[in-house]
């Protein structure tokens, strides 16, 4: 049953829990480790036991709330520490992975402690050393942690401020902090930092109410800033996880099941063991092997012999039926505005449509990976995630050893896009370890990566609009199912609204991608608006905004058709135009494609992207992330699809699976509007939701096919035409 | 025995001779700056130079490359001096993981061997083998570029 919601709109508190949801949801591979309790794990797949781990209250970002696991630190030092020389260090428990925030958030730092970005050395994702975090997702490390970050330095600002004022024998009104020192501006004496703390924590508590740089001060942030260690990256020299050795340390490879869902019927590790130096480790449904390196791994595990039964499943045939007779009945409550009914059957005209998409694949291209080394009851692990506390607690609970006794640490990461959010390669590295009695190293295969990931949820979205002849919409009912409810409510301004997530049973195990649902429930109502624009007969930016009131979503769209040239561009068979555009996540975008139809070919020629995401923390750095976003975009909206059948995946290799390449990439203009007025939101995931349906819109333009599947042409149009005769 | 030629440097090394050279250079010789992307041949992190030439070391025995002048990202910078072209991946900040920029860079490397001063289109061409999931392509071709235009020896 739905629940009425009056609510106006949903805070982005309530929306980041809705999301959070999301991302504890991932099925965790759990493995039947005999030091588990068996029994309170439900068969999944893969000889792997899985356990949905549902969140325990929705715990907060670090700064915004406790942990009940680990309070977070009140001290300034706990965040922010001075040394004797002046270095300053700041510790976060966000994880980099090419998003360029250890540049944004030592600006932010920088800006408080009126230093150079060069003084500060920050500290990131290390269990450890860092405060809590929750995890670095939902593009919430520029809304959530540089204000927390800034705090503490604004803090620190002022108990250096103190400090000195007593040294100085001063007045703090006389003194001015500047280039790391405070100066006494009548006596013209001054202190550096460190002589000031004199390498001492500055215990002193966070002040809440700190006075922040305001943006318009801002010197540090707000410019373009080089990505720090930029030359470790261009030289080699960065050490990924899966660059790490430690010493004595083995490489570890892990049994797959021939399908999911399987069950192990037998196992022979015998032939593997019989090779020189290796170990094989079988532990409840966990069957792995460590190897004094890499080849002698690979030979071992291929002689593991094994049956497995895979019992029948879903495929890419059936996907959608199955996840249309297979809904939960629990699911959230609907929004729910007026009546749609009503106002559906008095519209001047009427239209319904269904779109869906299908699983997609992160494909980062340093796969999941992690170095695990034990000593008596306590482990280290190295990992790329995305969540080191929430793979600390994973850690915790396989080995059933206190959070105290896990330690994650994550080097700056070879990307994620929301895909490395779970401890997998953690859990079986360190199960591994355990055994061996040395450090291990578990590096996943491509193969691996495109089978036992989790993936983009697939979906399918209907529609019902009811329209005016003058292009006003009257009622708008939109049915995400399984995809996800990121961005599922509509920035027009309608009347009457229904909209709901219904969630279903998926085939393949998924989670969190950049994005999440928000590019499905984008592509979705984007589309939708361009049919209805064409069903009245409006231009279809003219007729988006005819409904729109929001001034930052208004001010987006005329800047991408100012500057792509929305009006002087014509269509014609051969070229074809499209827009679309939104909200998510606080930030703003609008995005126009211009194509080409060549022979049997879609061309993506041009892409003009704007995007408003308050104050511009690092312009450059946001240029690579909007960039970037469209770029990865395009996989999923022409050609990036998982395919499966019966348990197992049939494109697990990169030449089977398409990603975008050199050749696919367009002319792309970010337009980037700056509004130093507004408070700073992320910027690595909206950019992505525009351009599926603006270039479907574009297609539609040109050929008159309308798409209303992603990926759009994964066989270019010939495939489309076929499809539709 | 078998005995590379890394970077300008003698290196002995006891493996079998179908070992693939990338993990010769990343397990044995600990030159970690080349990357495992796929093992396939289709992302090109992996690239290094042989005999100036840009090949896919998941792909390559290590015995192919006894005898030959092997080039990794590793061996680019003389002296403390970038080389050209890393110099204007960092000047155009073209990456975001960096996963990818080894391979990039030694490819852009053999490409402006080759072709000096390449046309955009054929920038495109030779670098479509290399894949950046973060979509940084249209900074790699910036940067390929401004290394082309410092001219002689980028390729180097």
């Amino acid at each position: 049953m739905s629940v009425v919601n009056s609510e106006p709109a949903m805070t982005s508190f309530e929306d980041s829990i809705l999301e959070l949801r999301q991302h504890d949801q991932i099925a965790r591979l759990n493995y039947g480790f005999s030091l588990n309790r068996r029994d309170l794990f439900k068969l999944l797949g893969g000889g792997l036991l899985v356990c949905c781990v549902v969140g325990k209250g929705w715990s907060q970002e670090s700064g915004g709330g406790r942990h009940p696991e680990q309070d977070l630190p009140t001290a300034i030092s706990g965040w922010l520490q001075i040394a004797e020389d002046g270095r300053i260090t700041v510790f976060t428990g966000k994880a980099e992975m090419g998003q360029n925030i250890r540049t944004s958030l030592t600006q932010a730092v920088a800006d408080e402690l009126r230093v150079p970005v060069t003084s500060i050395t920050l500290v990131m994702g290390d269990t450890a050393l860092t405060p809590y975090d929750m995890g670095t997702f939902g593009s919430r490390t520029t809304p959530y942690m540089a204000p927390q970050l800034r705090r503490a330095g604004a803090s620190a600002r002022e108990a250096l401020l103190a400090l000195a004022a007593e040294r100085l024998q001063s007045a703090s009104t006389n003194l001015v902090v500047e280039d790391g020192k405070v100066t006494d501006r009548v006596s013209h004496k001054s202190l550096a930092y460190g002589e000031l703390t004199r390498g001492q924590d500055l215990l002193k508590v966070i002040n809440a109410e700190a006075a922040l740089t305001p943006t318009t001060e801002w010197h540090q942030a707000g410019v373009d800033t080089a990505k720090i260690d930029g030359r470790a990256f261009v030289t080699g020299k960065h050490k990924y996880t899966s660059d790490l050795t430690r010493p004595g340390m083995l490489h570890g490879k892990i049994l797959r099941a021939s399908g999911f869902h399987a069950e192990l019927a037998s196992v022979d590790v015998s032939k593997a063991e019989a090779i020189a130096g290796v170990k094989a480790v079988h532990d409840g449904s966990f069957v792995g092997i460590v190897a004094p390196d890499e080849r002698t791994a690979v030979q071992a595990i291929q002689a593991v012999q094994a049956k497995w039964s895979v019992p029948p499943q879903p495929s890419n045939a059936n996907l959608f039926d199955h996840l249309r007779s297979h809904l939960d009945s629990d699911r959230p409550p609907a929004h729910i505005v007026g009546s749609v009914e009503k106002a559906f059957a008095q519209a001047d005209k009427q239209f319904a449509q269904s779109y869906d998409v299908q699983f997609i694949a992160h494909t980062p291209l340093e796969p999941r990976a992690a170095v695990a080394e034990w000593q008596g009851e306590k482990v280290t692990v190295w990992t790329g995630t995305q969540r080191p506390f929430g793979v600390r607690e994973e850690l915790s609970q396989a080995f059933r050893i206190p959070l105290s006794n896990v330690r994650v640490i994550v080097p700056d990461t070879g990307s994620a896009y929301g895909g490395k959010h779970t401890g997998d390669a953690a859990i079986e590295a360190a199960r591994l370890a355990k055994t061996a009695g040395k450090p291990v190293k578990l590096v996943w295969t491509r193969d691996e990566e495109f089978t036992w990931a989790y993936f983009r949820p697939a979906g399918m979205i209907d529609v019902k609009a009811g329209i005016q002849r003058d292009g006003s919409i009257m009622s708008w009912e939109f049915h995400n199912y399984n995809s996800g409810p990121a961005a599922i409510r509509t920035p027009y301004a309608i009347p009457n609204q229904h909209i709901e997530f219904h969630p279903a049973d998926s085939p393949l195990r998924e989670g969190s991608y950049r994005g999440l649902a928000a590019t499905a429930n984008f592509f979705a109502r984007e589309v939708h608006m361009d049919e209805l624009a064409h069903l009245v007969g409006i231009d279809p930016l003219q007729f988006r905004l005819l409904n729109l009131e929001d001034p930052r979503l208004r001010a987006v769209f005329e800047a991408a058709a100012k500057r792509f040239g929305w009006s002087r561009i014509k269509n014609s068979s051969s070229r074809g135009v499209g827009i679309a555009g939104g909200t998510e996540k606080g930030s703003y975008m609008a995005t126009c494609v211009e194509i080409a139809v060549e022979a049997d070919e879609i061309k993506i020629v041009r892409v003009v992207q704007a995007f408003e995401c308050g104050a511009v923390v690092n312009p450059n750095g946001l240029e690579n992330q909007v960039s970037g976003a469209i770029v990865q975009g395009l996989g999923g909206a022409l050609f990036e699809a998982v395919k499966f059948e019966n348990g197992k995946i049939l494109n697990s290799r990169l030449a089977e699976y398409r990603v975008p390449r050199f050749s696919d990439t367009p002319q792309i203009e970010v337009e980037i509007v700056n509004r130093k007025d507004l408070p700073s939101a992320g910027a690595g995931e909206t950019p992505l939701m525009g351009i599926a349906p603006a270039i479907s819109n574009a297609i539609f333009a040109a050929t008159g096919q309308r798409l209303r599947s992603l990926p759009l042409i994964p066989n270019g149009l010939k495939g489309v035409s076929a499809k539709k005769a | 025995m078998l005995t590379l030629m890394v970077n300008g440097a003698e290196r002995k090394l006891e493996v079998p001779s179908d070992l693939p050279l990338l993990s010769a250079l990343r397990d044995n010789l600990e030159l970690t700056g080349t990357k495992y992307g796929c093992g396939e041949g289709q992302c090109g992190a992996c690239t290094v130079l042989l005999d100036g030439h840009a090949v896919r070391s998941c792909r390559t025995p290590v015995s192919a490359a006894a005898g030959k002048k092997i080039v990794t990202i590793e061996g680019l910078e003389r002296n403390g001096v970038l080389h050209p072209v890393q110099q204007a991946f960092l000047d155009q900040e073209a990456f975001q993981c960096g996963y990818c920029t080894s391979g990039m860079i030694v490819s852009a490397v053999a490409l402006l061997t080759e072709t000096p001063h390449p046309s955009d289109a054929q920038i495109v061409r030779r670098m479509d083998g290399n894949v950046c999931r973060c979509g940084t392509y249209p900074r790699i071709v910036a940067a390929i570029r401004q290394a082309a235009s410092i001219g002689k020896g980028a390729g180097r």
